[in-house]
């Protein structure tokens, strides 16, 4: 689907009319990031972080698969296959670090993606599809960096593996097993690293899979923008290519001077200096903790300190830690407000920036020791986190009084809609 | 099937299918069990370990289903402390009595597996943090237990699990 003064795929080259009559494909990519899709004109920078994000996904991927050629899953010597590629492999160092970093890169990006998503309510009808595929993906992204992080077998892998499917064994009467079971063994060992790369290098691909779900929903009804008005006419819009394409290679400059001043300058700056210890089964690091991407959940997980209720301390805080992202699934309802832009919710806005310094607050706790006066601050958090989805949002969607909404995009970006440029194929609007 | 019952067609289309799904659920069967635990890790499931130069209030770290396990002999003031609690009041009630075997209670075997989220406590090895009840205290997020090994504070829900274990001789333990 597309806007009906969405440009034609017009092949000139006899070769490439060929290909179009046996297989469309080219004529697929145009109108999906070429200049057959009409994209609202007032997108702002915001707007990247999509783009960024798959080209992140296709960095871990090209960096992974090479990686994959010179590390050898076997707990005897996965760990000194790395220190392999770290001093042997021909720039084996560099793709490491890249690969390592790429990581935070992509969580850097798809948080901002998230969180973009929030501010504009980008979730609302009609693209709820579009929102539910990408907490999938986020999810599935999640699993797929956890298992990465377990390959190199060094002291925050094991433990971290131990921890994250000890998580499982929360689970009433089938969690032991179902731990044993996910794990190969009673421990993390040889069963469990050969899995974790398996699952590691297939995941990326199921995401691949997603993100063309997750684009393809998308194309329905089209971008959103800044306004969160809908697209209404031509003049509403400018063809993704040349005009996006510019723009997020104008981003893409920016993601990648900060991706190599990391990879170059700072490679192990979000690391963990115990993850270059081998793995010892028999000695927990003194200070345990994920790597930063994971910190806000980590901290919900070890806020819950007592027993609730009847339900055990352990199994409420793995419940709170995943209901953290489940319920980004329920936003579409949640949010009842028919306004999208947070430009235009006052009331709203001044809650998002507050959910924003709750999540960094978070994160900052999870990386911090288990103890006072971490552990007081994050259940606080906590509680606010999920007050903000399940309490203020309904209640502010309901009572806010939102801004006058421009009636077009183009009265938005021109401040008035007479004078919008139209291309001469468009018949004159009375 | 308009009217006039049960097919020949309507016979075979249902039974065919079923038979595919039965198939393939028998099918997805291995493909779900090769996930367990495999033989020879299920085969490493004993182990005797001497404890003939554990003096008491010391205790080791010995190794069983690649886990740790701490074998504690406990003083007569530990022993003394774990039986002071009233068993009522803690979060995983047992006695240091039905932890241990009977005739050797300064034997405390536990597995040295946090059941929190399963990190390994302090406490077993010499110059370590035994936490505020004077058992073990795990690092991680910080749960204590007594001298009894009993979770007395912290996330933790249970105990430190008992292995099966028996006293082959006075000197060698037998666990699994």
């Amino acid at each position: 689907m597309s806007f009906p003064w969405a440009n034609e795929y017009k092949p000139s080259h006899p070769l490439m009319q060929w290909v179009d009559d046996r297989l469309p494909l080219p004529r697929f990519v145009y109108n999906a990031v070429g200049a057959g899709y009409p994209v609202p004109r007032n997108l702002n920078y915001m707007w990247n972080f999509g783009i960024l994000a798959g080209f992140a996904l296709v960095l871990q991927i090209v960096t992974g698969v090479v990686l994959a050629m010179h590390y050898a899953a076997n707990d005897k010597v996965a760990f000194d296959s790395v220190e392999h590629i770290m001093r042997d492999v021909n720039w084996g160092w560099m793709l490491r670090y890249a690969h390592a970093n790429g990581a935070s890169m992509f969580f850097i990006v798809v948080y901002t993606h998230i969180f973009r998503g929030f501010f504009y309510s980008s979730y609302k009808a009609p693209r709820e599809m579009i929102w539910l595929l990408g907490v999938v993906i986020f999810l599935l992204m999640m699993a797929t960096a956890f298992m990465g992080y377990v390959l190199p077998w060094g002291q925050m892998s094991f433990w971290g593996a131990k921890v994250i499917t000890g998580l499982f064994s929360a689970i009433p009467l089938v969690g032991t097993p179902l731990q044993e079971w996910l794990l190969g063994g009673f421990a993390p060992d040889n069963a469990a690293l050969n899995r974790f790369f398996s699952l590691h290098f297939l995941l990326p691909f199921v995401i691949l899979g997603v993100i063309i779900l997750h684009v393809w929903a998308l194309h329905i009804p089209g971008s959103s923008n800044p306004t969160g008005v809908e697209v209404k006419q031509e003049s509403d819009t400018v063809p993704f290519h040349p005009y996006y394409t510019a723009k997020d290679g104008f981003g893409l400059g920016i993601f990648l001077m900060l991706y190599c001043a990391l990879v170059f300058f700072a490679p192990n700056l979000l690391g963990h200096p115990d993850n270059y210890i081998p793995a010892n089964p028999l000695s927990t690091p003194a200070h345990i903790v994920p790597e930063w991407y994971f910190w806000p959940f980590y901290a919900i997980l070890r806020a819950f300190t007592s027993d609730f209720m009847f339900i055990p301390a352990k199994l409420m805080g793995v419940l709170a830690m995943f209901s953290a992202i489940l319920v980004w699934f329920f936003l579409p309802w949640l949010d009842t407000s028919p306004v999208r832009s947070g430009h235009y919710r006052p009331l709203f806005r001044k809650f998002f920036y507050l959910l924003v310094v709750d999540v960094l607050v978070l994160g900052y706790c999870g990386g911090a020791p288990a103890e006072e006066p971490y552990v007081m601050i994050s259940q606080i958090a906590s509680i606010y986190y999920f007050l903000h989805f399940l309490v203020i949002l309904p209640i502010v969607s309901s009572v806010e009084t939102p801004q006058p909404l421009p009636f077009s995009i183009t009265e938005a970006v021109l401040g008035k809609d007479e004078h919008a440029a139209l291309s001469p194929a468009t018949p004159a609007v009375a | 099937m308009n009217g006039e019952g049960v097919r020949r067609r309507d016979f075979i289309n249902i039974a065919a299918v079923s038979f595919a799904g039965v198939g393939g659920l028998a099918a997805l069967y291995p493909l779900i069990s090769q996930m367990a635990p495999s033989a020879d890790v299920l085969a490493e499931s004993s182990t005797e370990i001497d404890i003939s130069a554990i003096a008491p209030g010391q205790a080791i770290k010995a190794v069983w289903r690649k886990q740790p396990v701490f074998i504690r002999n406990l003083t007569p003031e530990e022993i003394k402390a774990a039986d002071a609690v009233d068993v009522s009041t803690l979060r995983d009630p047992e006695t240091l009595e039905k932890r241990t075997t009977a005739g050797k209670t300064n034997w405390l075997i536990t597995m040295g597996v946090c059941t929190h989220l399963g990190c390994v406590p302090l406490g077993a090895g010499e110059g370590e943090v035994k936490g505020e009840f004077g058992g073990y205290f795990c690092p991680c997020h910080g749960s204590v237990y007594d001298t009894a090994a009993r979770i007395r504070k912290g996330p933790a829900p249970k105990n430190l699990e008992v292995p099966p274990h028996e006293f082959a001789s006075d000197t060698v333990v037998k666990i699994g």
